[in-house]
């Protein structure tokens, strides 16, 4: 089986982001870029998928201008096999990327694509689905479990009671949460290893010619502040704190 | 004037409380407020739906195949009744995160993801980067808003309301391809952390892994979620899965207790949407105290015990 992982860079988890005083965004001028983290674990459960023979290729693809390549050079040497850029210097809102997804997903057939449940930056949580949908194909997100049955697969989901398991046909589209597994730490070798792995280009024009960008990013603001509230004395007294606001 | 289209939220022959919360973010957009109930047999919850104030229309589609919420079954039937609807709601829970995305697609449009504000009727405000700043999104008037509504903004809309009930059979047809299996659960009866109403964590001040049954113990009493610092979880007090913060779980309850823990950065990270913020501690300088609405000093072995003793 041949498993598709797209990754996407965004800004390093550690990195506090700042809003520009101007509003036009966020300063990402000489901060750290990684992979998606949610996206580093969907290539860690089709590299683990590879290692216990349910999976024999593990393509890494990601959408960007030439910079993601780095992102990519780092998936290579987590242990995908090869990679694909989907060159374009737009940023794609997810109906947009999801299209062009689809395109590469016809002219490789996976047998399953996994992909993070979000990305940190743009938080949108839609991108899996939207291909799924476009595909015509299950959903699994948010999962927690992949376990795969030959032609189908058992998907531990995290869902707000508790965990959801469905029984999916694949071709199958799903997303990552952070308990699915712990990604792998790179290894000097295998970076000098990656640089001799494929690595294609592909214009985003060849996939699609269709731009489904519909929402217009406007203003950015930095989130309000939390201010300081009251002290209370003693337990008697935030009992009735929270019985005066309604809270209890 | 535009009409809007709820994908009600339910379990147990229960409406989800953040359908409620749907229904006040619409009101701001301002529009004909209708609501879609899946299920398998929906009439319990219609009733609820109905009773909402400022519905003014329930669509009941009933059929097996929406015994449970599965995106790929519900979102082309969703996409289905969106026809001459202006707006597509849902709350941005697990299952609505689940399965608009899916409508959205089938109906050709980019999702708004968790409105926080209606700045007008085709503008909205969304958290990005983990809540760290906040985005003006603008839908063109010529395209359908679908959009999730983050419900830790809006307040639950009342009662009162006599909307009528419409029901009908799936319009579209539905896949063979997803089945559902199971629904497990986890940590008994308590709460999701992620989307409990009310979420207790502590901190390191606990001491050990046996002193946090005093948390569990309380969030039964409050039907609680509950949740642990950074620190904690390091000194291997609990799980993982249980950790509040930065490189934790993001979290916005209503009403948020921190017992214990002295407020570092990445904890509040995590909490800064939450509610209301009850901090304990008994260090009256902890950085918890800047951003506590309520704040007591004091050994929460004592306070914890007492607590639950007064909302017995």
């Amino acid at each position: 089986m041949k498993v598709l992982v797209f990754i996407k860079r965004v800004v390093d988890y550690n990195v506090r982001v700042k809003v520009r005083p101007d509003g036009s965004g966020v300063d990402t001028g000489g901060v750290k870029m990684s992979i998606n983290p949610f996206d580093e674990i969907a290539l860690e459960e089709a590299l683990q998928m590879r290692e216990a023979g349910t999976a024999d290729e593990v393509v890494v693809v990601s959408a960007g201008g030439n910079e993601c390549q780095q992102q990519l050079r780092t998936g290579l040497a987590m242990g995908a096999d090869r990679a694909i850029q989907i060159d374009t210097d737009k940023t794609l809102q997810p109906l947009s990327a999801a299209r062009a997804f689809l395109a590469l997903i016809e002219q490789q057939q996976p047998g399953l694509v996994l992909l993070g449940k979000q990305a940190i930056d743009d938080d949108n949580n839609q991108t899996g689905q939207m291909l799924a949908a476009l595909w015509g194909r299950p959903q699994a997100t948010n999962a927690a479990e992949i376990v795969i049955n030959g032609n189908s697969a058992l998907v531990t989901r995290e869902v707000d009671a508790g965990l959801e398991v469905l029984d999916i046909d694949l071709p199958a589209v799903v997303t990552t949460d952070l308990r699915l597994n712990t990604p792998r730490f790179v290894k000097l070798p295998d970076i000098m290893k990656a640089k001799k792995k494929p690595l294609d280009v592909v214009a985003l024009g060849e996939l699609t010619s269709h731009d489904d960008t519909n929402l217009q990013i406007g203003q950015w603001s930095p989130p309000a502040q939390r201010s300081k509230g009251i002290m209370v004395d003693d337990v008697a007294g935030l009992v009735g704190e929270l019985k005066n606001r309604g809270l209890l | 004037m535009s009409k809007i289209l709820i994908l009600a939220e339910h379990a147990n022959g229960q409406l989800n409380q953040a359908t409620a919360k749907c229904v006040t973010c619409a009101k701001a957009i301002g529009g004909e407020v209708h609501l879609a109930i899946f299920s398998n047999d929906g009439q319990a919850v219609a009733k609820q739906a109905a009773g909402l104030a400022d519905v003014s229309k329930v669509l009941q589609i009933d059929h097996q195949d929406f015994s449970h919420p599965l995106a790929a079954q519900i979102a082309p039937e969703l996409a289905a009744q969106a026809d001459g609807y202006g707006y597509v709601l849902a709350p941005s829970t697990m299952f609505g995160k689940d399965v608009l995305p899916r409508a959205a697609a089938l109906l050709g449009v980019n999702q708004v993801s968790d409105i926080m504000a209606v700045n007008s009727a085709r503008s909205f405000k969304r958290p990005v980067y983990a809540g760290n700043a906040i985005v003006d999104v603008t839908v063109p008037a010529d395209s359908l808003v679908v959009a999730t509504v983050r419900t830790a903004s809006w307040a639950a809309a009342g009662e009162g309301g006599s909307a009528t009930i419409e029901q009908s059979a799936p319009q579209s047809d539905r896949p063979a391809h997803t089945r559902f299996v199971e629904l497990r659960t986890e940590a008994g009866d308590r709460p999701d952390l992620q989307t409990a109403n009310i979420v207790i964590s502590g901190g390191r001040a606990l001491g050990s892994a046996e002193n946090f049954e005093m948390i569990y113990a309380l969030a039964r009493k409050l039907k609680a979620g509950v949740g642990a610092s950074r620190a904690a979880v390091d000194a291997g007090y609990v799980p993982n899965d249980m950790q509040v913060g930065q490189t934790g779980k993001i979290i916005s309850p209503e009403l948020y207790f921190a017992f214990g823990i002295s407020g570092a950065i990445q904890h509040v990270t995590g909490i800064k949407d939450a509610g209301t913020i009850i901090a304990v501690n008994k260090d009256a300088d902890a950085p918890i105290f800047e951003i506590a609405d309520i704040g007591l000093v004091g050994d929460l072995f004592q306070v914890i015990p007492e607590l639950e003793q007064a909302l017995s």
